[in-house]
């Protein structure tokens, strides 16, 4: 336990170690913890700007969407008044056609009747006039009484 | 060594305390020392091969690992040797930076390499006290103190460098007449009581060196010849050795407090002392 010459060399050897441990050691360290705090600082940053745009981006893409639906239910809504309205409007035409076609039909039977009614009414008036021709042995001059007959006819 | 084979108590504990001593013999020789007594024949041009040897291999561990882990660093992902350093450099920094509030570039590095290195020197004690001496006689080597912190040629070569710190800073910061003036007017501000502040101020300043120095060395020692003592108890019959080996443990386990203690509060102690050198402004 004597003071002896280790007391010198043992400080030499301290003031070695520090030195080197403050030129190579320490700096070294220090300097790659400190650039990976501010790179994990700049992380957490970035990270929660990439949060925030996220929010941001959804909120927007909600907009969209609403807007789309409300849009979606309009196109909708008119493509339905639409169809309606084409369904009515055939509705009336057929309705208008098949009145017409009604008509049309009723009017030819109008004529068909009053044909036949003509042609029945003259063949009466032929038929009469022969069988009074027949009666009257070809007593009666046809120019004369063939007015007579015409009214006798109508009146059928 | 008297009778090496087969030591008295007292042999035994004295062996365990006698460092391997270079030096010159009374007759002018120069040689290792054989006894104790001729170790302290040597006196002062003598040097403690063992202390010397243990340290410095220490440190050079200390310094190898770190600086591995530092050729290494990167600002990614560390590994996990990086991880273990850089939790000692950031634990350190952050001490130095709560105690220390100017700008040193040393402060840190001194400190690191004080804690470190005083807990791995802290550390050999707690190697069984007989496993390396027995294996040094086999080579012929009749001395072998393993924990250079049990010398304290060690730690106050350790104190009075950082001493020497405080005084170059001391003169840097303050000037030569500023540092004497913080050594008048200190604690009492009155130019009638400046030789009883000069007195305080100076055993202040005298102290600081000592209670580092001496604070290392006495826990240290201590804890060295309670292991010394816990191991002769081991060839006092079976049940002192099976108490000794709970002892052992028990202390063992005690003293892992005690060498991390010791290395923070002379590391933290320099930091305080450092920043006391660089107060300027006070008072």
């Amino acid at each position: 336990m004597n003071i002896g010459l280790t007391l010198f060399a043992q400080s030499l050897v301290f003031l070695i170690f520090v030195a080197f441990c403050m030129k190579y050691i320490w700096p070294v360290l220090k300097s790659a913890m400190t650039e990976r705090q501010q790179a994990i600082a700049q992380g957490l940053v970035a990270a929660e700007e990439a949060e925030r745009k996220l929010g941001e981006a959804e909120s927007g893409a909600e907009e969209e969407r609403a807007k789309a639906r409300a849009e979606a239910a309009q196109i909708i809504e008119q493509a339905r008044q639409q169809a309606n309205q084409m369904i009515e409007d055939a509705k009336g035409n057929a309705r208008a056609e098949g009145e017409r076609l009604l008509e049309a039909a009723q009017a030819e039977i109008d004529q068909e009747v009053n044909r036949a009614r003509e042609s029945l009414r003259r063949q009466v008036a032929a038929l009469a006039l022969t069988g009074a021709e027949r009666v009257l042995e070809e007593s009666i001059d046809p120019g004369r009484h063939e007015r007579m007959l015409e009214r006798l006819a109508a009146e059928l | 060594m008297a009778s090496a084979d087969n030591p008295t108590s007292a042999e035994y504990i004295k062996h365990h305390l006698t460092n391997l001593t270079y030096g010159q013999h009374p007759d002018g020789s120069w040689g290792f020392a054989h006894s104790a007594e001729e170790a302290a024949e040597m006196g002062f041009w003598s040097i403690h091969v063992d202390s010397m040897a243990w340290s410095i291999g220490l440190g050079v561990i200390f310094l190898a690992i770190f600086r591995r882990a530092a050729s290494r660093a990167t600002a990614g992902v560390p590994g996990g040797l990086q991880n273990f350093v850089e939790v000692i450099v950031e634990f350190i920094d952050d001490t130095t930076e709560s105690i220390f509030n100017h700008k040193n570039d040393l402060i840190a590095p001194l400190a690191l390499t004080i804690f470190v290195w005083v807990f791995l020197m802290n550390l050999m004690d707690l190697v069984p006290v007989d496993w390396v001496p027995e294996l040094a006689k086999v080579f012929g080597i009749h001395y072998m103190k393993i924990v250079p912190s049990t010398d304290p040629n060690i730690t106050m070569a350790m104190a009075l460098s950082v001493f020497a710190l405080i005084l170059y800073y001391s003169i840097k910061c303050k000037g030569v007449g500023g540092f004497l003036a913080e050594l008048s007017f200190h604690p009492f501000p009155s130019k009638l009581l400046v030789p009883v502040n000069f007195v305080l101020e100076f055993v202040t300043l005298i102290a600081k060196p000592l209670s580092l120095g001496l604070r290392l060395f006495g826990n240290l020692y201590a804890g060295e010849m309670i292991f010394v003592l816990i191991a002769l108890m081991f060839s006092a019959g079976i049940v002192f050795a099976m108490a000794g080996g709970v002892f052992q443990f028990v202390w063992a386990a005690f003293h892992l407090i005690v060498i991390t203690l010791q290395a923070f509060v002379f590391a933290v102690l320099t930091i305080v002392y450092l920043a006391q050198a660089h107060d300027t402004d006070e008072h």
